[in-house]
């Protein structure tokens, strides 16, 4: 090692992905070095697991991983084009194609891989080409606009990528693997099976076990490849994608230690057999394996920054395991997937309506998980991967871990995970994190959230964060509050029972005898709700109005100045025309904005508190009833076109969409809902994201429930189908009346369904066949909310009482003048602060009755 | 910026008392609003143990920037009267006009009396 004064030469031979991160990390230690980096391509560093997105519109800069900026801010010389071709071990050199010579004091290969390409005679013709750099990305988009038909050999990860590009140019696409399966590395037959099933389903060719033995011209494409079993395939281009071969030649012609079937040996500090010569990435073989995914190589990186700047860091191999989405086909690979240990067992479920396999490896005991595999369906991998990484011992009936089956599988208790258990993989928090957190004084999901960052990212681990965060506080004798506010000491749900068993009609009585202080903006709406729910009284009745947040008791949205919009109901989103114009009319005289909801209805913005009734009273008239725009309760039921006009539609959707609407409009729940009915499988009224969901068949309904838009969509889920109207009705009485009187405040109805034991199943055994026997209360308690509906709107304007609560100022008709709007796209909009300040002379003045 | 001042206090010489309604145009747990010297007051009317209690606060919502606070919910935080900004919900005492989430925060608190059937603001 050189003195302190001068820094340490390190060089890099190779820019892909692992040295890369090599030359970051190395930077960010801010040790006393000096970084050269030799890229044997044209372009520096970038993303080549997401290669293949270079074929949905991603250029060579989006994949980039650096730029020539960046590594000269960082003091890093770097050479393109720049092929080492020797180094001279005794002095501690090396020599480029070019003739260049560069001195290191550390010497870092990290090489990577090549493509290996069968010895096949005429593999070497045009339109032969390999999938591994963006420039034979570019070769691969210049053969395939001049070609039909292409052929992929090799059908692994890898060449099942490289024909989904294939198949995206617009190729006839074929796969030809060698080997009895596809991706014989990480899944076994069934398995392999299934995936050439879904893939052909997408419309490439999979033919397996076919070795290719020519490549001559072809009859009626380019080429026709001749098999060992004598058939032949005609084709434009075929891209070799047969695996890949450690780049080790450089190891190999300095004397290196290599391994008998390639890759440059090193140890637990990725030191090659030269002291001071380092390999990683797929270059290297540590124990006798080389590491072909990208993470085990950023481990090599850093332990290797690790051992140059004096750190005691070790590589110990790394989990193999994978996730990912091939061609829209889910696959998951976990551990042994292959049952090679002596005395493993094995679980197998296999759907192939659905495309479906999934395998579960465990040892002769079955108390560990060995491996898995998972086809078409990877939703178990999260858990499993908990199972084989911590060594956590398996429950009582492993199968029930890949099953499907109504009893809920043994959720993994939180208390079994150990503190490496990663929860959050988004943002890397592990359990560990969470206690940690814990520990320095974080007493809820909300803190720990704010603290790790933990579900901020996909949310997926909701539900496992909470479990993880109770059962800490718990185990510390924190008592864990479930209570929805400092002055009810009881859940939503526990607050409905009192309510409905008590036979409690207000607020006030039940503050009374179950609450304390005054109450506030969190327990006043959600009683007001419950309230709703079980009695459906007026909710501006003297005894009710104090709970209404403010757009329940003015029966709108309020707007950022303090007008409010006005959304009438349109059932289904069909209109006549009389009714559109009176919108217009009233709109006008009141000089309203105007603008057609993603609901199919309309709504007008800037009404001023004081209008509210008189706007109302026009539009009641006219016979519109209030949208319930503001409450929790139902929005719209959208519809598409539907049987009647459309040359598709099978069913009446927009007559089905408007009963449905007229049935369930006015009723409370515990957040809002919405509906959609489309009149065949086209779907155009989008069903399958609302809470309630109807798609016509030929013969009836399909019922799809729980799904939703907004901030975290979810898919409904498919629950029953081929109904008739009045058992669609039914079931859906039953399904929103569970819901009202079992969801938490403020739960949609995906999150309720997540959260209830059993699911999906546990519903439709509820539902269908009354497995609580309570259908008939549901009913009953429906049918009673509907026959109390009223219109609010129109209750409110024929009370002057109500009426009188309409108005800015209870001494004076003045009207607010912090209300001011300006003119954009010939309507008004508020004014912004900026726009008030400056003057009032450019407002538009408002002339109102 | 005038101290606050609850309903049975004596009242200091420069606080001018203005009529502004009658106590039927209260609405008990709920706010109205009144346009005293050109200065919008929110009027809340509470039930606090079985009394009723009346509260006046500037109705103008400093961190929303409009006219809105007498539309509030009204609840209670550790006992002290507050009123939720329809808004974005910051919460202001009743009887300081302090808001609960941000220091330096506050809106006005006037002095509120009822007289037999008729409701006063001092201000």
């Amino acid at each position: 090692m050189t003195s302190l004064d001068s820094k340490t030469q390190i060089v890099v031979v190779g820019n892909g992905m692992v040295g890369h991160h090599f030359v970051e990390q190395l930077h960010q230690s801010d040790a006393n070095v000096e970084i050269t980096v030799l890229c044997g391509e044209s372009r520096l560093a970038y993303d080549r697991v997401y290669l293949s997105s270079f074929f949905s519109g991603a250029s060579a800069d989006d994949l980039a991983l650096t730029t020539p900026a960046q590594y000269a801010e960082w003091g890093v010389n770097v050479v393109t084009n720049a092929l080492v071709t020797d180094i001279d071990r005794d002095n501690n050199k090396v020599t480029t194609s070019e003739g260049q010579v560069f001195s290191y004091d550390k010497l870092v290969l990290a090489t990577g891989s090549y493509p290996f390409v069968p010895p096949i005679p005429g593999n070497d013709q045009e339109h032969c080409l390999v999938y591994r750099t963006i420039d034979d990305l570019l070769a691969i988009e210049a053969s395939a606009a001049v070609s039909k038909v292409g052929v992929v050999v090799g059908g692994g990860l890898l060449g099942l990528e490289a024909a989904n590009a294939l198949k995206q140019a617009g190729l006839d696409t074929h796969v030809v693997e060698f080997a009895p399966q596809l991706m014989a590395v990480q899944l076994d037959q069934a398995g392999g099976n299934v995936l050439k099933d879904k893939i052909e389903a997408l419309g490439v060719t999979v033919h397996t076990q076919k070795a290719t033995q020519t490549i001559e011209a072809g009859d009626t494409c380019r080429y026709k490849m001749v098999f060992a079993d004598g058939t032949a395939l005609e084709t434009d281009m075929i891209l070799f994608s047969a695996g890949i071969r450690p780049s080790d030649q450089l190891g190999r012609k300095s004397a290196l230690t290599l391994g008998e079937r390639g890759g440059i040996v090193i140890d637990n500090h990725c030191v090659t057999s030269d002291p001071n010569i380092y390999a990683v990435g797929e270059c290297a073989l540590w124990d006798n394996k080389i590491f072909g995914l990208v993470a085990p190589g950023y481990t090599m990186a850093r332990t290797a920054v690790s051992h140059i700047t004096g750190g005691d860091a070790e590589f110990a191999g790394a989990d193999m395991s994978t996730k990912l989405k091939l061609m829209g086909v889910e696959v998951g690979s976990i551990g042994e997937a292959h049952e090679r240990t002596a005395g493993a067992l094995s679980y197998t479920y296999l759907n192939q309506p659905e495309g479906v396999y999934k395998k579960l490896v465990v040892d002769s005991e079955q108390k560990y998980v060995l491996g898995a595999v998972l086809v078409g369906d990877t939703s178990d991998y999260d858990t499993l991967l908990q199972y084989a990484l911590n060594n956590i011992e398996l429950p009582e009936h492993p199968e029930s871990l890949i099953l499907p089956s109504s009893d809920a599988a043994p959720a993994l208790g939180a208390d079994a995970l150990p503190d490496t258990a990663s929860i959050c993989s988004c943002l890397n928090v592990t359990k560990g994190d969470i206690v940690s957190a814990i520990e320095g004084g974080c007493c809820s999901v909300g803190d720990v959230k704010g603290e790790t960052k933990a579900s901020t990212g996909c949310g997926g681990c909701a539900a496992l964060l909470k479990n993880v965060v109770d059962s800490e506080l718990e185990k510390r004798g924190v008592e864990v509050s479930k209570a929805i506010c400092e002055h009810f000491n009881h859940t939503r749900q526990e607050l409905f029972h009192i309510v409905k068993v008590n036979g409690i009609r207000t607020f006030d009585e039940l503050l009374e005898q179950h609450g304390e202080g005054l109450g506030c903006e969190i327990c006043k709406p959600a009683v007001g709700s419950i309230l709703a729910s079980v009695y459906n009284d007026y909710i501006l009745k003297a005894s009710h109005l104090p709970l209404q947040d403010t757009n329940d008791i003015y029966l709108g949205n309020m707007q950022k100045d303090g007008t409010y919009s006005v959304v009438p109901r349109v059932p289904g989103g069909e209109i006549t025309p009389e009714k559109l114009i009176l919108l217009g009319e009233v709109a006008k005289e009141y000089n309203l904005y105007t603008k057609i909801t993603g609901g199919q209805r309309i709504d007008l913005f800037g009404a001023r508190v004081e209008h509210l009734p008189d706007i109302w009273e026009k539009l009641v008239a006219g016979g519109f009833e209030t949208g319930h725009a503001y409450a929790k309760a139902l929005r719209t039921v959208k519809s598409c076109v539907g049987s009647t006009w459309c040359r598709y539609g099978v069913q009446d959707s927009v007559g089905t969409a408007i009963d449905l609407e007229n049935r369930y409009k006015g009723l409370r729940a515990p957040h809002k809902i919405k509906f959609a009915v489309s009149g065949c499988t086209r779907e155009c009224a989008e069903a399958q994201s609302k809470d309630i969901g109807v798609i016509a068949t030929e013969q009836g309904w399909n019922l799809y429930v729980c799904g939703n838009g907004g901030m975290k969509p979810r898919h409904a889920d498919l629950f029953a189908t081929d109904l008739d109207t009045e058992t669609l009705i039914k079931y859906i009485d039953r399904v929103l009346m569970f819901y009202v009187k079992t969801a938490d405040r403020l739960q949609r109805t995906s999150v309720w369904m997540d959260n209830l034991e059993g699911g999906l199943a546990y519903l439709q055994d509820v539902v269908i066949n009354d497995a609580l026997g309570i259908n008939g209360e549901l009913e009953a308690q429906m049918d009673a909310v509907v026959d109390a509906y009223q219109c609010e709107w129109k209750t409110t304007i024929e009370n002057p009482e109500s009426r009188k609560r309409f108005r800015q100022f209870v001494n004076s008709n003045a009207s607010d003048t912090n209300i001011q709007f300006v003119s954009e796209r010939g309507q008004v909009r508020p004014a912004t602060e900026a726009e008030k300040v400056a003057g009032k002379d450019q407002f538009i003045p408002v002339s109102m009755v | 910026m005038s101290a606050a001042q609850n309903v049975m206090a004596s009242e200091p010489q420069q606080v001018q008392w203005h009529y502004v309604c009658e106590t039927n145009d209260l609405v008990t747990n709920s706010g109205v609003c009144a346009l005293v010297d050109s200065q919008q007051v929110a009027i809340f009317s509470l039930k606090i143990n079985g009394e009723t209690q009346v509260f006046a606060i500037s109705n103008y919502d400093p961190i929303g920037k409009a006219n809105v606070l007498y539309r509030g919910l009204l609840g209670s935080i550790g006992g002290a009267p507050v009123v939720a900004s329809p808004l974005y919900k910051e919460h202001y005492f009743l009887e300081t006009g302090l808001c609960k989430e941000h220091d330096d925060v506050s809106v006005t608190a006037y002095a509120v009396k009822v007289e037999g059937e008729k409701v006063f603001v001092g201000v």
